[in-house]
């Protein structure tokens, strides 16, 4: 089962300007002269051991959209962010014969996870099959909606693909692509809701856009069910925990914390932090990702938790 | 859950002990608005004095939040003071130092709050 990012940020999507490339390219170099990196042997070397991830790599600014592979012809994807617009290309370069399939589990409609869809390709594609499946009443409504006059020139009734809307109902289990379903309802302005994706003994979440009131016990012990003994939970970590207890309080977001603690809770193996604050650098989600880690070191348990944070273009192979 | 306290003139120290985490969060937090109630409304300051906690959750840290917004209603302050290692790891990585001033010790941390105070500290 592989997990592939095609977007991890939140909110709104965002880019490296010019001066954030050059700084990366100047503290490099700074580094390798100090090094004594003298080939290109060596420079690759460099760039793998030596540099962190936030100078020679970078997390990305798409928005939200997930895909699991599903080692058959037909793919799963979990929301329709700018991510979408690279995955559409994925998905028909993938596509070799046979009738293209893409099936889509939406956490919910605001604009961050449904603004790729008007970019992705399948969509426009004649005898291409486009299953959305949400468990909101406004879902098509939604996908209508930012196709409409005056703010996009495509009508949504003007793609040439079949697309259906499917509702699903949190707590009940469905089969899509060959995995096991689970919605899960979460605290989030208009309701938003995650995914439990399980499969040959192996399980997934998909968890974005989701508070979690600490208060409140028999919600914690709802998400730690949820959570249960999952191999990978891609959790919205989008605040330090500060934030989300008091200026960002009910603005729908969860802490890397409260993220370690479920995980650790629920005997999660490895935690991936999600839906990164868009005002955060490189630099800023990689210290705050080192922080995280150190943190679940002083308050491991039994089992120790793998964590990371998701850029664009990651794989996990779970 | 218990809540160790003592007045020195104008400052109160209030001394948890233990774990505080989601099992006895509401509690705790119960616990502290008591005290924070009962004290005067002219700005009375209050110290946490965290030398007997082992592990704080992000439940326990919420409460801080809480009392802090209560003590502030009322013209007071709070401080935190004598973290154990680790707790004044997972304070920093809470970000909870953007709005509590911490200090190593009580005394430093009445030293600061009271002059009045720190003399009856060191009577
Ligand atoms: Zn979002
Ligand atoms: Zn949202």
């Amino acid at each position: 089962m592989l997990v592939r990012f095609w977007g991890t940020r939140g909110s709104i999507p965002v880019a490296l300007t010019s001066a954030d490339i050059r700084r990366k390219v100047e503290t490099a170099l700074a580094l390798a002269i100090a090094k004594g990196v003298d080939t290109p042997e060596k420079a690759r070397a460099f760039i793998d051991n030596d540099l962190d991830f936030s100078i020679a790599q970078t997390y990305g600014g798409q928005s939200p959209c997930v895909e699991i592979e599903t080692g058959r012809t037909e793919f799963l994807v979990c929301d329709m962010g700018s991510g979408a617009r690279a995955f559409g290309g994925h998905v028909m370069a993938a596509q070799k014969s046979g009738p293209l399939v893409v099936n889509v589990l939406m956490s919910h409609v605001h604009w961050d996870h449904i603004m790729g869809f008007p970019f992705f390709t399948p969509a426009y594609l004649p005898g291409a099959h486009i299953r959305i499946f949400g468990c909101h009443d406004v879902l098509e409504e939604a996908f209508r909606l930012q196709q409409s006059a005056p703010c996009f020139p495509v009508d949504f009734s003007r793609l040439s693909a079949k697309i259906e809307f499917i509702k699903l109902e949190a707590g009940k289990s469905v089969d899509i692509a060959g995995y096991r379903v689970t919605p899960k309802l979460q605290r989030h302005t208009g309701d938003s809701y995650g995914y439990r994706f399980e499969r040959d003994g192996k399980a997934i979440v998909y968890s974005t856009d989701s508070e979690h009131k600490l208060e409140d016990p028999a919600e914690t012990e709802g998400f730690v069910a949820f959570f249960r003994n999952a191999d990978l939970v891609i959790f919205d970590a989008m605040y330090s925990l500060l934030e989300a207890v008091s200026v960002k309080e009910d603005w729908g977001h969860s802490s890397n914390m409260v993220g370690v603690e479920l995980a650790q809770l629920a005997n999660v193996k490895h935690l991936c932090m999600f839906h990164h604050e868009p005002a955060f650098n490189d630099e800023r989600i990689q210290s705050v990702l080192n922080e995280t880690i150190r943190f679940e070191k002083l308050t491991r348990g039994e089992r120790p938790l793998i964590v990371t944070a998701a850029y664009d273009g990651m794989e996990i192979d779970v | 859950m218990e809540i160790k306290n003592k007045t020195y003139s104008d400052v109160l120290v209030l001394s948890p002990e233990g774990r505080i985490d989601h099992a006895n969060s509401e509690d705790f937090r119960n616990g502290l608005a008591l005290f924070i109630e009962r004290c005067k409304s002219d700005g009375e300051r209050v110290v946490l004095d965290l030398a007997g906690v082992d592990y704080i959750s992000s439940a326990g840290l919420r409460c801080f939040m809480l009392a802090e917004k209560q003590a502030k209603s009322r013209g007071g302050t709070i401080v935190v003071a004598a973290m154990q290692p680790v707790v004044k790891e997972i304070f920093e990585i809470s970000r909870f130092t953007l709005v509590f001033d911490t200090f190593a010790t009580v005394q430093e941390a009445i030293a600061k709050l009271s002059p009045v105070a720190l003399k009856a500290y060191q009577a």
